[in-house]
């Protein structure tokens, strides 16, 4: 163990060990058994039953439109950070990342507020003699939870990849008379895609389980997978039920990561960090 | 590889150790496991101050998981506070210890009424120290409705459609249906769970929310006309808008109460003694209960009840109302298994 800057790495590995790797091991173990402890595949088969599965289901609609969604937002905005100064873009990832250093759940309540029937917005369109909506508790209101919770790890990422794009780059597509779409299409759409796929691993994955801002602003109505687990833990207390879905939605996460990563060229990966 | 791993070994035991020393140190402590926000935490300040002995303080939010971290064993707790139906399984484990509640100051300060509410798990007074009581009701604004509300039966005609708020937990949205329908919210017969199934999911389009913490809140925004609400959040968002009102259905709810109780493995019973006694001294129980917003089981703090409070039901239900509750009682788990399915049936909806 001579190396100092091995060294260093223990507490991580240990970080890893006891608060990853062993809680995996433990959530298997109830996946793979009964309440008697004796094996069994019955808590992974169980995602065929239809409430599983319509849940299941559900989750994978709900985050692939909240993906979509962030994509379409994160593009736009990235393409004008891109125009700005050094101050002006430091300031605005700023401003992106400021909402963070708050509580998620503070923040998903704030959001409640705002919605509710006699919340601010309403106020507002009050105010602008707007006739109010009643959004509150229904998918719209989780989709804008949903959205505005993980639109930054959809940003930081592409914003990355497209700081580093040479403005020669674009200045030479366009001496050679490519047209703003064009130059989106051909030039900085193919050179952001490992950020956006890194993207979508971190707003896919954890979009399918968010089961706190189902029940905040969702009003409880909708049934991510998350809450199937959640409630399998904490009313039911079926442990080894829950630990079975949630190796499910784990292998359902890796295929999903390797799917994306695969494209990823060797070397060029992005990551917000 | 092999040195590396036991050099990791070592360290976690290392700090493992030392943590566990740091404890140890302590000079006269206990170790108190509550429900989250059912203590004034400036009582815990006092306590310190005037007996000297530290209090290591937990919470768990709910009795199920309450129990599953003390049966987990990795705290050894010295007292624990949950309510009728989990103490009734923690004594029928060997859990708790018999306390001598004769030898406390502050003994006479305990209600009858919460003593008789315990009768059939504790009948001869050894175990349980009554804390809090409550019950299940519906909170209303009454500007919204049309007059009184007296049954559950505003929550399914359809007269409030998109303006009620149910809870969001299976237990309690069940024995709402159940009692509507005339059953025990204790029941275990599946054609009377199926047919209160069928209802709560009949009642899903009306429903604006299922909530659990929001409902109060939700009622003194005015963004609902009524919700299921436990009795002393409803109580708390009266403080908030006196005009609010709450109703033990005529069909009748569930009412609970929620004891402390000493451990089978309590380490410093003198200390948990006189936590315990304390917590029945007069202005410490009233300190609590303006705190805690629950009904209280001291009669120095029921005999102070204003007139608002003695006529608001959420804190001091007549007996008669009282009557047409009924106590959880621990489900079996196919019954159990059932219910959690039909609830996430009605949330697939």
């Amino acid at each position: 163990m001579g190396n100092p800057r091995k060294v260093c790495a223990y507490p991580y590995i240990i970080w890893i060990i006891g608060f990853t790797v062993i809680p995996l091991g433990i959530i298997v173990k109830y996946a793979l058994t009964d309440s008697t402890g004796v094996f069994s595949l019955y808590n992974i088969l169980a995602i065929a039953q239809p409430v599983h599965l319509k849940a299941l289901i559900f989750s994978t609609e709900v985050a692939v439109i909240c993906t979509l969604i962030c994509i379409l937002l994160s593009y736009p905005l990235v393409m004008s950070l891109k125009r700005l100064g050094y101050m002006g873009k430091r300031f605005s990832i700023f401003v992106l990342i400021l909402p963070m250093w708050i509580n998620f759940v503070l923040r998903l309540l704030a959001w409640q507020m705002i919605l509710s029937n006699n919340g601010l917005l309403n106020a507002l369109l009050e105010l602008l003699h707007l006739p109010t909506i009643a959004i509150a508790n229904t998918k719209t209101a989780m989709m804008i939870g949903l959205v505005y919770d993980y639109l930054p790890y959809m940003i930081l990422p592409i914003y990355n990849c497209i700081d580093e794009i040479d403005d020669d780059l674009i200045d030479a597509a366009r001496d050679l008379g490519a047209n703003g779409f064009t130059v989106f299409l051909k030039i900085i759409f193919p050179l952001t895609i490992p950020g956006l796929l890194s993207g979508i691993v971190m707003v896919f994955v954890p979009s399918m389980t968010s089961f706190v801002t189902a029940n905040v602003l969702g009003g409880g109505k909708y049934q991510l997978i998350g809450n199937v687990i959640e409630q399998e833990f904490m009313t039911t207390m079926d442990w080894n039920l829950g630990s079975g879905l949630s190796l499910i939605l784990m292998i359902f996460t890796l295929i999903s990561m390797v799917f994306t990563s695969g494209n990823e060229e060797p070397g060029k990966e992005s990551a917000i960090w | 590889m092999k040195k590396k791993i036991i050099f990791a070994a070592l360290l976690t035991a290392f700090v493992a150790l030392s943590l566990s020393a740091c404890k140890s140190q302590a000079k006269d402590s206990i170790t108190v496991f509550n429900y989250s926000m059912y203590i004034d935490p400036e009582i815990l300040d006092q306590f310190e101050e005037e007996s000297g002995i530290h209090v290591n303080y937990e919470e768990a939010p709910t009795p199920e998981e309450l129990y599953t971290k003390y049966k987990s064993g990795a705290i050894s707790y010295d007292l624990l506070c949950s309510s009728e139906y989990m103490l009734q399984r923690l004594m029928s484990e060997g859990e708790l210890k018999e306390v001598d509640f004769s030898s406390f100051e502050n003994k006479d300060n305990m209600s009858s009424r919460c003593m008789e509410m315990c009768k059939d798990i504790d009948p001869e007074h050894k175990y349980l120290m009554p804390y809090f009581w409550g019950t299940v009701g519906i909170l209303y604004d009454p500007d919204k409705t049309n007059g009184e509300i007296t049954s559950w039966d505003s929550l399914f005609n359809g007269e409030y459609s998109g303006n009620f708020i149910m809870q969001d937990s299976m237990r309690d949205s069940f024995m709402v249906a159940l009692k509507y329908l005339g059953y025990s919210a204790n029941t275990t017969d599946e054609a009377e769970l199926l047919e209160a199934k069928e209802l709560l999911i009949s009642q899903k389009p009306q429903v604006q929310a299922y909530h659990v913490d929001e409902v109060r809140d939700e009622i003194i925004g005015g963004n609902a006309a009524l919700g299921v609400i436990y009795s002393g959040e409803g109580y708390y968002a009266y403080q908030e808008n006196d005009r609010l009102k709450y109703c033990i259905p005529k069909e009748g709810s569930n009412y609970w109460i929620d004891c402390f109780c000493m451990t089978k493995d309590c380490k410093n019973v003198e200390g948990a003694k006189k936590f315990m006694d304390f917590l029945c001294r007069e202005d410490i129980a009233q300190k609590n209960f303006d705190y805690v917003c629950y009904s209280s089981a001291m009669n120095s703090v029921v005999d102070n009840y204003s007139d608002a409070e003695k006529n608001f039901p959420a804190v001091n239900p007549s007996d008669e109302e009282l009557k047409r509750c009924e106590m959880f009682k621990q489900l079996p788990k196919e019954t159990t298994e059932k219910m959690g399915e039909y609830w996430k049936e009605l949330k697939a909806r």
